[in-house]
């Protein structure tokens, strides 16, 4: 019985690739903070990782056991992949006179909150390969 | 992530260099010479976005330094060494507040740029150590 990484360690791998490019997408943002008509832009985590699993053959979609159980909603999947993500336009709440969207206070929160987000991925992460190898181990 | 890196020390090296430009516009603010073309004129860095296609990441690059376009004062002064011929000395054309608004926010964006590389470490030392215990 052979051991499946990509099912072992979930949808993690998956999350923690997306973390990482979101945070070079928002580096990026708070780089160009005072770029004359540079656009701030984002990548939409929930879609990026719902395409990454579809192209993977997993979903997030919970199991219905009963005939009430509603849907987790739409989970797109396409042969994209994680490779392509689609980054999308940030809308301001003060555009700058020089066209720039990016706002700094903005871009250094979502780079905090993706930040402890991949270190959570990471730690989830840890602890599957913590839990491999104590089923290695035979537990000992 | 290692991209993350090479962009916030992009934008403190873009940032820096615009707080040199300050301090070399405050340190003339008060210089004088002996004709229109010889007076200082302040200087401002030109940013501009550098794509990268392959990551579709944005990078910060300094395109060019420009001169101010602001008109330069002159002063009659015909005691001044440095007068021409009718008696004027030419002033430069720094416009203080300006430059410390500049200087402030220059400071700042260097700040959040250090933010993001010094957190950016901090993940990437912890990924390193991943499914060592």
């Amino acid at each position: 019985m052979a051991i499946n990484f990509n099912k072992a360690l979930g949808v993690h791998e998956q999350a923690l690739y997306l973390r990482e490019r979101r945070n070079e997408v928002l580096a990026g943002n708070i780089a160009n903070a005072e770029t004359p008509g540079y656009k701030a832009r984002d990548i939409d985590f929930r879609a990026a990782l719902g395409q990454a699993e579809g192209q993977l053959g997993m979903n997030l979609a919970v199991a219905k056991t009963r005939a009430g159980h509603m849907d987790l909603g739409p989970v797109n999947a396409s042969a994209n992949g994680v490779e392509a993500v689609d980054l999308k336009y940030r809308n301001p709440q003060q555009p700058s006179l020089d066209g720039n969207t990016v706002e700094s206070h903005v871009e250094q929160a979502e780079f905090a909150d993706n930040a402890l987000r991949y270190q959570s991925t990471l730690q989830f992460l840890g602890s599957r390969f913590s839990s491999l190898k104590s089923i290695i181990q035979g537990g000992r | 992530m290692a991209n993350s890196l090479d962009l916030a020390a992009a934008a403190m090296n873009a940032q820096m260099l615009r707080l040199n430009t300050v301090a070399s516009n405050l340190a003339n603010a008060d210089s004088i010479s002996g004709s229109e073309e010889d007076a200082y004129r302040a200087k401002q860095p030109v940013f501009s976005a550098v794509m990268d296609q392959q990551r579709a990441t944005t990078s910060v690059a300094v395109t060019g330094v420009v001169e101010s376009e602001a008109p330069i004062q002159k002063r009659y002064e015909p005691g001044n060494p440095m007068a021409d011929a009718d008696g004027y000395v030419y002033e430069s054309n720094v416009n203080t507040v300006e430059e410390m608004a500049n200087m402030i926010s220059a400071s700042r964006a260097y700040q959040n740029n250090a933010e993001v590389f010094s957190t950016t470490k901090a993940l990437l030392l912890r990924t390193l150590q991943l499914g060592q215990n």
